[in-house]
């Protein structure tokens, strides 16, 4: 599998998914800069978290109009596989790959802690390394992270089976009380239509190394690189 | 040229000696621009003019210091061919004004510091001190500096993996904000700031300048008054989205050879980052002001000069080398900008538009800075401690339920979720142990790092308290199996021009360069802030210490949290006398009794030393990977907090209220496999620590053998938990004893 990884201003997750892919696929991702519009023939495309152009507008507004945004999209059309974590989630909204917007979180504070998360969604490229409704423990850290979409919109995508993650407690009950950011039905990752594109505001990449507390992210990378070996 | 008044001079707070020196160096009289750059050069903020007599009498040199004070940060060799680059520093005036702008700059300004000399940022740690929690500014000054800290930390995408808060009414109208960064590099790629080469280019980058933060040292340099608030345009505004621009694009053009010498604007902006730089390298320097990249319209070269606006560095490059720069900033998006060259006149040539607006001798101003010897008392040493007129004491269970609530004990989870502490993928000791440990990138070997000072105990007995800090961070370093390398030192005091404040400051010095010393741990980097005082009222003396160790292996590393019931708890170091302990301004006396007095915990450095030595043994050796220092409340809340960490309870033999919570320095509690108690207690009589088995892991409460009383896990862990989020939701914390 070739993947890319886009590098935005103010990406600062780009170097801790690379590791990941690396681990996952024996070799290293292309990072690729967000101003160059000659995106090589990839079988992934990953939009990294951090803080792109700072967020100082909406939080992945600008990136969204990042020059090789255009391609990402077409791409997308094709339906070549976007992986957005965190600020790449936001960026994805806001390109309308995605539907729905990440608001700031309920508390109005920055959270950053692990969190239970039941995997809903296990026919897709990302999730197929997953048990149906295994509970998995990742990290957050985002200060925009409520999920929101109008209930027409929620509805649409629970029909479609477009909630792939959702926050839960350690049991899989998705609790109010597991819900970290106030989205909407404790949503944490949602599916485009074609289930070609992710994005996901917890972080898989940051628990997928036994010294770092946990492996349950790692899945999420093998099944990429095996659901999409050249 | 007219001569400033008075009134101007006083206004830059510049005394009538010190004016009386400018004119000697001038042969005449300073216009404006320059009675701004002295102002801010002779500043105690900039010049340590106050301080530098005792900093000198502190260990700096090792086998292993690649760099001691006097750079932008210290550089300790790591082995495999790395150097660690650190250092700490203070922003407590502009916080106390603005709490969010104020801590958050001064993260951007320590980082700037680490990765000016060609380090990677890899982990930001603080040191923060409020005042009482029942002071009305405390809560907001709280939401404030941890909302900065972490705008800053988490948006640059360095982790920010520990520190250390303490409560006090001492700093109601002075807070601390201490911020380090510790970065890492190749050991032979390090950067400084000394300029080279006539006729090389020197170069500005980063942000446009603007008119924040003129004055920000001058301000830094006296005591608060009811007026402070007037201070706020004063505050620089940070843009971390910048620095981490900066960050990237310094670290490609340093992997070049484009650059002669480097320096970040920090305090006293342009002034400071040039006259250091050039009188480093015996260097003279002309800047064309009117080609300094400008915010604003209408500014003036007083006010380039003296302006702190954030994230800027200057550079002298090779000559030929400005085109390979400008393309790597302008590619980040960052002004790039040639002021000016170097030259071999020893003075500083500003011009504004071809017009000379300032010329000053370079070397006297850097370099021949006041330096006061000030006159100091020693602290007085406390009486003895009168345990038999203590009040009665309350029962173990109710007195451990109080300390495990207090503000200086409770947990600072709703601190530390707020900061990304887990970004660049190798923290692989989260906030809450003893140190934070991050791994060294692709590799299995680790940097241990943690913050540590006990003010009560500093202003008991300063020299004590000195020592004290300094063994606290080498304790927690060895506690979860790293070799202690150096320390870093922030001094926080009050008016240094009050005898007994100085006297603080010499005795702190005393203890810290004696610990320092004996546990060949130097000091390579620091800061000092002073006149810390509002209304005439000082801070508790406060010498935060940043201690850095190195761990061979990740791996063989120790955590607080107990791991499996039935494992003998062990108590390393300590009194021989296990019915003994030190209750001499512990937390106990001031928690459960309501007292602040005694003497503080002697610190005995060859016992300190060789319990570290042995600790690390253990670690490393695969004999132990669960370990706590005793610290803050004593035996008892060390316990309760690896029983918490682990979700396990524990029973212990602790017979009396001095072995429960005494303070006594240089101990560990280690679990370990019931079998091999024995074994490990010989060992370390063989290494000549005193230890002794306290206790065994199980259960779901701690309890004490042959005593009364018991507390559930659940419910030490509700009262641990919930004092800060509660306080910050502004209801009332529940009183601690209550039942729920």
């Amino acid at each position: 599998m070739r993947a890319a990884v886009i590098v935005f201003p103010g990406s600062n997750c780009d170097r801790d998914v690379a590791v990941s892919l690396r681990a996952a696929t024996g070799h290293d991702p292309i990072m690729h800069w967000h101003a160059d519009t000659e995106l090589p023939k990839v079988d992934l495309i990953v939009l990294p978290g951090g803080f792109s152009h700072g967020d100082y507008l909406r939080s992945g507004a600008m990136a969204a109009h990042a020059p090789v945004m255009r391609e990402v999209k077409a791409r997308a059309d094709q339906g070549v596989a976007v992986l957005g974590i965190c600020n790449g989630f936001q960026v994805l909204t806001e390109c309308g790959l995605l539907p729905g917007v990440l608001m700031r979180n309920q508390s109005l504070r920055f959270i950053c802690r692990d969190v239970f998360l039941r995997v809903e969604a296990t026919d897709t490229p990302f999730t197929a390394h997953y048990a149906p409704d295994q509970v998995i423990r990742v990290p957050v850290a985002h200060h925009d992270g409520n999920y929101f979409a109008d209930p027409a919109t929620l509805d649409l995508l629970e029909g479609e089976g477009r909630v792939a993650f959702r926050y839960t407690d350690a049991d899989g009950t998705a609790s109010a009380a597991a819900n970290p950011n106030g989205s909407r039905r404790n949503i944490a990752g949602v599916l485009s239509a074609n289930r070609r594109v992710l994005g996901l505001m917890p972080h898989p990449e940051r628990l997928a190394d036994p010294l770092l507390g946990g492996t349950d992210g790692a899945p999420l990378f093998s099944a990429l690189a095996e659901s999409l070996a050249a | 040229m007219t001569e400033p008044t008075p009134d101007v001079i006083a206004a830059h707070g510049l005394n009538e000696p010190e004016y009386a020196e400018v004119l000697n160096i001038l042969g005449r009289a300073p216009n404006l621009v320059e009675l701004g750059i002295f102002s801010v050069m002779w500043s105690e903020h900039c010049s340590y003019k106050s301080s530098k007599k005792w900093l000198k009498t502190l260990p700096t040199t090792a086998p292993w210091v690649i760099c001691g004070p006097g750079e932008n940060a210290g550089v300790v060799d790591i082995g495999d061919g790395q150097a660690a680059v650190f250092k700490m520093e203070s922003h407590n005036h502009p916080s106390f004004i603005e709490p969010y702008q104020g801590a958050a700059t001064g993260v951007g300004g320590i980082l700037r510091d680490v990765f000016t000399m060609g380090a990677r940022p890899v982990a930001n740690l603080n040191a923060l001190r409020f005042g009482s929690p029942d002071h009305p500014k405390t809560r907001h000054l709280v939401a404030g500096v941890v909302a900065g800290i972490g705008g800053y930390g988490n948006c640059v995408g360095v982790p920010t993996v520990g520190g250390e808060v303490n409560f006090h009414p001492a700093y109601n109208g002075n807070i601390l904000v201490n911020a380090m960064t510790v970065g890492v590099a190749p050991a032979d790629r390090i950067f400084y700031s000394a300029a080279a080469g006539v006729g090389n280019p020197v170069v500005y980058v980063g942000s446009k300048t603007g008119r924040d933060g003129i004055h920000g040292a001058t301000m830094a340099s006296a005591e608060f008054n009811e007026d402070s608030q007037e201070k706020r345009p004063t505050v620089q505004v940070g843009d971390p989205f910048t620095e981490k621009l900066l960050i990237e694009a310094c670290l490609e053009l340093m992997a070049t050879d484009a650059i002669v010498a480097i320096q970040d604007m920090g305090a006293a902006g342009l002034t400071s980052s040039s006259f250091e730089m050039a009188s480093k390298g015996g260097m003279g320097v002309e800047l064309a002001l009117d080609q300094v990249p400008m915010r604003e319209t209408g500014m003036t070269p007083y006010e380039l000069m003296l302006s702190e606006s954030q994230e800027r560095m200057l550079m002298v490059l090779k000559p030929g080398r400005e085109d390979t720069a400008r393309g790597i900033f302008e590619k980040w998006g960052l002004d790039f900008a040639i002021i000016g060259r170097l030259t071999d006149s020893g003075r500083m040539v500003l011009t504004w538009h071809g017009e000379t607006v300032a010329d000053l001798p370079i070397d006297p101003l850097a370099q021949a800075s006041p330096e006061y010897d000030r006159p100091w008392v020693d602290t007085p040493a406390p009486a003895p401690l009168d345990e038999a007129a203590l009040p009665a004491h309350p029962t173990w269970d109710a007195a451990l339920a109080t300390l495990i609530a207090s503000p200086d004990v409770a947990s600072r989870r709703w601190i530390w979720e707020q900061y990304d502490h887990m970004v660049m993928g190798d923290t692989v000791q989260r906030p809450g142990g003893d140190a934070a440990v991050v791994r060294l990138h692709g590799s299995n070997r680790g940097l241990a790092l943690t913050t540590d000072c006990t003010p009560r105990y500093c202003r008991a007995h300063p020299e004590s308290g000195g020592a004290q800090a300094v063994a606290e961070a080498y304790r927690n370093l060895s506690a979860v199996g790293a070799r202690p390398l150096a320390v870093t030192d922030n001094m926080n005091f009050g008016n240094p021009e009050k005898p007994e404040i100085m006297g603080q400051f010499v005795g702190a010095c005393r203890g810290m360069a004696a610990a320092c010393e004996a546990l060949e741990f130097p000091v390579v980097s620091g800061n000092v802030s002073l006149y810390n005082e509002t209304a005439g009222e000082p801070i508790l003396p406060t010498p935060a210490i940043g201690g850095l160790g190195v761990l061979e292996d990740v791996e063989r590393m120790a955590t607080i949290d107990l791991k499996a019931p039935g494992q003998a708890l062990v108590l390393l170091g300590g009194p021989e006398d296990p019915e003994a302990g030190w209750l001499g301004q512990s937390l106990y006396l001031r928690e459960v009794l309501g007292r602040e007095d005694g003497p503080p915990p002697p610190v005995d450095l060859a016992a300190e030393r060789r319990a570290g030595a042995l600790v690390r043994e253990l670690i490393a050796g695969g004999a132990c990977d669960t370990c706590h220092d005793v610290s803050d409340g004593g035996l008892l809340v060390a316990v309760a907090e690896m029983c918490l960490a682990g979700n396990l309870g524990a029973e212990l033999s602790l017979g009396t209220v001095q072995a429960q919570f005494g303070e006594d320095q240089g101990r560990y509690v280690v679990a370990v496999p019931a079998a091999d108690a024995e074994a490990l207690i010989a060992r370390a009589a063989e290494a000549g620590v005193v230890a002794r088995r306290i206790g065994t892991s199980g259960g779901e409460s701690l309890t004490l053998a042959g005593q009364p009383g018991t507390l559930a896990l659940d419910r030490l862990r509700a009262l641990h938990e919930d004092w800060l989020p509660t306080y910050m939701d502004g209801s009332t914390p529940s009183a601690p004893d209550s039942q729920e």
